[in-house]
């Protein structure tokens, strides 16, 4: 059985981004209507709203959550060529009370000269950096030296992409085996440039991001991109998001000299492609323990992809819209799942087994 | 053989989908946030006020029951994996079948408490709800039952059929209550179930309980009583094999013949023709299948039928010649139109001896990692399954065991649970605790040291390191310098050290007295994380010897902190000040050495780059400071000099 809890997200306009913070207690939503909402979830199970304020002067297409370690920070970016990274302060008493928190900005981040279309912290390990790419591709990466003083951010690297980026992603493994690695995605329909994915890898001699690959079978636009969390694997797993769904295996070889100094090379295998959205699929994301992934698509779908223990990848399940207005919020309806045989067959008293039913339950971890 | 996979339901998530067609999402911890939106961008404004839809599985009805099947599985699950490796497998067999029966147990018990729950519940929608759970239920037990007897038991023939009817028995309880109606009832013969109850327990092979209903019957009806008495005799002497008695199967199933033969008799001569439930009856001993299939009401499954069609035509069945009577008996109950549902494909592929597709098959058609990482790994232990070869190095056990504890990580109270079956997966049991414990919530200081206390048992490092940061940053914001400061410690943090170090100081600096005596005064070894926080506790230990009145060793202490450079030169000037009382007493505290060297540390200080960025007023200030040092230790010099000069008589 599901419930799906409503929340009146009270934006204006398009929510464009969803963001859970590290925890799951809290929550950004950021919409064209120019603002960011912050929701804490409360002892009770239900989702208030304690922040709410106008960050760019554009849409908002992203906003994300840095480690807690380094404290409440949002990060934020826009059509209006600008990120923004801002903090929470704890307020007076009587804010508390009223359950409002407020948020500053730290600093603006100018140096794009279009629309800033993702935004990401880099894996904790690596200190508090902040990644974004721009339609002009351009990925910038920030960072912040001081991790008491956020307003204080340097531009570290530059990486031109050529194409222009729609998505980025880094490798979550904080292993020592091998070097940072950052994959960007692009939505350019430029012919010319076939392959719209390309990874960068961080080199210890140069102190610089040098590309280890690019994807040539990719040429379509893509949409998002997402590393897999690395579960002590020793490849690492890609999904992407463009005309299909599709996971790619690296593997990284071995290196033919102790010297070799260049980025690393890669064995790229395809571990999965789906093409049920039959459209554009916009979103993928991997959950916790990297067993499930999501996506988003055209047909305004949801599915969920899980492999087995044979690593065949087969859909779970699928979430859709049922096209009716919204009916208030809070209310905790029970959904009914399309296409499948009625509930178990429940007999009591008798010793009758009755149906078994096919359900998503175990698909949320 | 059949696939159980299904088509994957859709869900229809209420009041998305009306104003734009795309379904942003987010993964949460347990649930995923879906909302509308359109990622082309360019679509039409939205009209109306977007919301965010929080799907989830509905746990608040069963929970707290199943909460009990969670945590009481979870002992016997911990039980089991410390039984020994070394002691022989013919000794582990009855302990696996023992904690096969504790399993059971305990999905029974749940089970039964759902029962009650759905009888005694109001609301229409939790009884069918709860009934749902313990249909699931149900199955579930029905078919670890299955396997307990094949498998973990692995009974022999002769055995088996016993050990299959007492299965059967167990999941058709019907005809107790039905039973117990008849014989309460005032005229039992003349009870209109009473023929079916008669039956029924011939079917299940109770012929002592058949012939103590059938004796209702006998004592009313005198010119019959011959027949009856016939029946009962054959009823009596059907036998049963006793497995720890002498007889051997042969020797048993030479007796069964002749008990076969002596029914067959009967039924040749229409002994029972005068009645034809006896007639019925008669036929079901001589295991007519015609006969047994006209019963399928009251047998109502395949596999009632499958045991009871063996019991009367091959009761020293061996294990694997069952399949062959299984998909038979399907064949035979369902028809040719009828066709098998998930449970009867797993029932099947039990009968056939192939684990791996029941397990497969589970796995699929129950939403219900429990059931097949528990089943799987006490089958594991058993050494039942051959380990496959998956990509990653793991096995099916581990990955079903994971898989549960995964889910079982999400729920608030739970989660401790999962850590237990994360130890026991060898392979990737560390880096998934790793990876999801992180996440737990650290909502209290409680919780928080109940996590980290299970990170610093497995030497979890960094997450031990990670916790204690994320815990004093949280402090720090709220400007709990001490818990900050023992959250810091912990996490080894030498940096964070130091920055709680200064804020200490300034707020010493500001207020003139320290915040969180008790735990500068103890900080001990933890003293040497930071430069800046060895110098806190060591000044902390300065101002309580001269609060003790040590002052000898108060000042030895001070000179220390100046003269082995651990405190900063932003604080010389406070602790000079500081000196100023000493120098300041009766007594001399300072010796001349002591003296000279607090001179040179003043002019040291002096000698520094003047700050321009002082006003006039402060500036004054200190020179003026500077003035009064300068003239306190030239006194204390005097008189440290003439103290030193006498000598003592």
């Amino acid at each position: 059985m599901f419930v799906a809890k409503s929340i009146a997200a009270d934006h204006k306009d398009l929510i464009h981004d969803v963001s859970y913070d590290f925890h799951g207690r809290r929550m950004a939503t950021c919409s064209s209507d120019q603002s960011v909402k912050v929701w804490d979830k409360g002892d009770d199970g239900e989702w208030h709203c304690t922040a709410s304020w106008k960050t760019h002067s554009g849409s908002v297409w992203r906003v994300t959550w840095a480690h807690p370690e380094f404290g409440q920070v949002l990060a934020s970016c826009s059509f209006d060529r600008t990120a923004a990274v801002w903090e929470e302060i704890v307020g007076e008493s009587n804010d508390k009370q009223r359950g409002q928190s407020h948020w500053i900005k730290r600093t603006t981040l100018v140096d794009s000269r279009t629309s800033v279309t993702d935004v990401k912290f880099a894996p904790k390990h690596m200190g508090l950096m902040l990644t974004t790419c721009s339609a002009d591709g351009v990925v910038r990466i920030y960072e912040a030296p001081d991790v008491m003083n956020l307003s204080q951010w340097s531009l570290q690297h530059e990486i031109s992409c050529k194409l222009s980026c729609s998505c980025i992603s880094w490798n979550p493994s904080s292993s020592r085996a091998h070097p940072p690695m950052i994959a960007v995605g692009s939505d350019d329909s430029n012919i010319t440039y076939s392959g719209k994915v390309q990874i960068y890898e961080y080199n210890e001699n140069t102190r610089k991001y040098a590309k280890a690959e690019t994807l040539m079978t990719v040429t379509d636009p893509v949409h998002d991109i997402t590393f897999a969390p690395n579960l002590g694997r020793s490849f690492h797993v890609l999904a992407i998001a463009t005309k299909d769904v599709r996971i790619f295996k690296l593997i990284p070889m071995r290196r033919e000299s102790a010297n070799s100094s260049g980025p690393t090379k890669f064995e790229v295998q395809v571990m999965a492609q789906f093409d049920s959205h039959n459209s554009q699929v916009w979103r993928v994301s991997w959950n916790i323990t990297s067993t499930l992934l999501a996506s988003s698509g055209d047909d305004g779908c949801v599915r969920l992809w899980k492999a087995n223990y044979m690593d065949n990848w087969k859909c779970t399940g699928i979430l859709r819209g049922d096209g009716s207005p919204v009916n208030g919020s809070g209310h905790a309806a029970a959904l009914s799942a399309v296409g499948v045989p009625v509930a178990a067959q429940m007999v009591v008293g008798a010793a009758s087994a009755g149906r078994l039913k096919h359900s998503m339950l175990q698909y949320f971890y | 053989m059949e696939e159980v996979d299904v088509e994957p339901s859709t869900t229809l998530i209420p009041g998305a989908g009306f104003y734009q067609k795309h379904l942003g999402f987010e993964w949460g911890p347990g649930d995923l946030i879906v909302y509308e939106t359109n990622y082309k961008l360019q679509g039409p404004r939205s009209a109306g006020s977007p919301s965010v839809h929080i799907v989830r599985r509905d746990e608040d009805i069963c929970s707290p029951i199943l909460r009990k099947l969670f945590s009481e599985s979870h002992l016997i699950f911990v039980g089991l994996q410390k039984i020994k490796e070394d002691v022989p497998s013919k000794n582990k067999k009855s302990q696996f079948v023992s904690i096969s029966k504790n399993y059971r147990s305990v999905i029974r018990a749940c089970m039964e408490e759902l029962q009650q729950n759905a009888v005694s519940t109001q609301s229409g929608s939790l009884a069918s709800q709860y009934g749902d759970q313990v249909s699931i239920l149900l199955a579930i037990e029905l078919i670890w039952n299955l396997c307990e007897v094949l498998f973990i038991d692995a009974a022999p023939a002769g055995s088996l059929l016993l050990q299959l009817l007492d299965w059967v028995r167990l999941h058709k309880s019907d005809v107790d209550a039905k039973a117990r109606e008849v014989l309460q009832s005032d005229s039992p013969a003349q009870h209109q179930s009473y023929w079916d109850v008669v039956i029924s327990l011939v079917l299940q092979g109770r012929t002592d309980e058949a012939r103590q209903v059938l004796s209702k019957q006998a004592s009313l009806r005198a010119e019959s009583s011959s027949v009856f008495k016939r029946m009962d005799g054959l009823l009596q002497t059907m036998p049963i094999f006793n497995p720890t008695g002498t007889q051997t199967l042969t020797e048993f199933e030479v007796k069964w013949r002749h008990w076969h033969e002596e029914c067959d008799r009967c039924l040749q001569d229409n002994t029972f023709a005068s009645n034809r439930h006896l007639e019925t009856i008669c036929k079901i001993l001589v295991g007519d299948e015609d006969t047994l299939l006209e019963q399928k009401e009251l047998l109502s499954t395949w596999y009632h039928f499958l045991v009871t069609r063996l019991l009367f035509t091959h009761p020293t069945i061996k294990p694997p010649d069952l399949h062959y009577y299984a998909q038979s008996s399907m064949n035979m109950f369902l028809g040719p139109r009828a066709s098998p549902e998930p449970l009867d494909i797993i029932l099947l592929s039990a009968f056939e001896f192939d684990l791996h597709q029941v397990i497969k098959d589970c796995s699929i058609a129950l939403n219900n990692w429990w059931f097949v990482a528990h089943l799987t790994d006490l089958l594991d232990h058993c050494k039942l399954l051959q380990s496959h070869n998956l990509h990653f190095g793991s096995n099916l056990r581990e990955f079903l065991v994971l898989e549960y504890a995964s889910g079982l990580f999400t729920h608030h109270s739970l989660w401790q649970l999962a850590v237990d079956y994360f130890d026991h997966c060898p392979e990737f049991g560390r880096v998934y605790l790793e990876l999801q414990i992180e996440r737990v919530p650290l909502d209290t200081e409680r919780k928080a040291i109940k996590v980290l206390r299970i990170c610093e048992d497995r030497q979890m490092s960094e997450q031990v390191r990670s916790i204690c940061k994320i815990m004093a940053k949280r402090a720090l914001r709220n400007n709990r310098l001490g818990s900050a400061l023992s959250w810091t410690i912990r996490a080894k943090d030498a940096a964070f050290a130091t920055l709680i170090s200064e804020r200490f100081l300034q707020d010493y600096s500001n207020k003139g007295s320290f915040t969180d005596l008790d735990l500068l005064d103890n900080l001990g070894p933890a003293m040497l994380l930071s430069d800046s926080l060895t110098f806190l506790g060591k000044y902390r230990e300065f101002h309580r010897l001269y609060g003790e009145k040590r002052f000898s060793e108060a000042a030895r202490l001070l000179l220390s902190l100046m003269t082995a450079k651990i405190a900063p030169r932003s604080l010389w000037m406070t602790l000079l000040t500081d000196a100023l009382p000493l120098l300041e007493q009766k007594e001399v505290i300072f010796s001349v050495d002591q003296t000279y060297e607090l001179m040179s540390c003043l002019e040291e200080l002096n000698s520094g780059t003047k700050h321009s960025n002082l006003t006039d007023q402060d500036e004054d200030i200190e020179s003026t400071k500077t003035e009064l040092l300068r003239l306190a230790l030239a006194r204390n010099l005097t008189m440290a000099i003439v103290k030193e000069g006498t000598i003592e008589t």
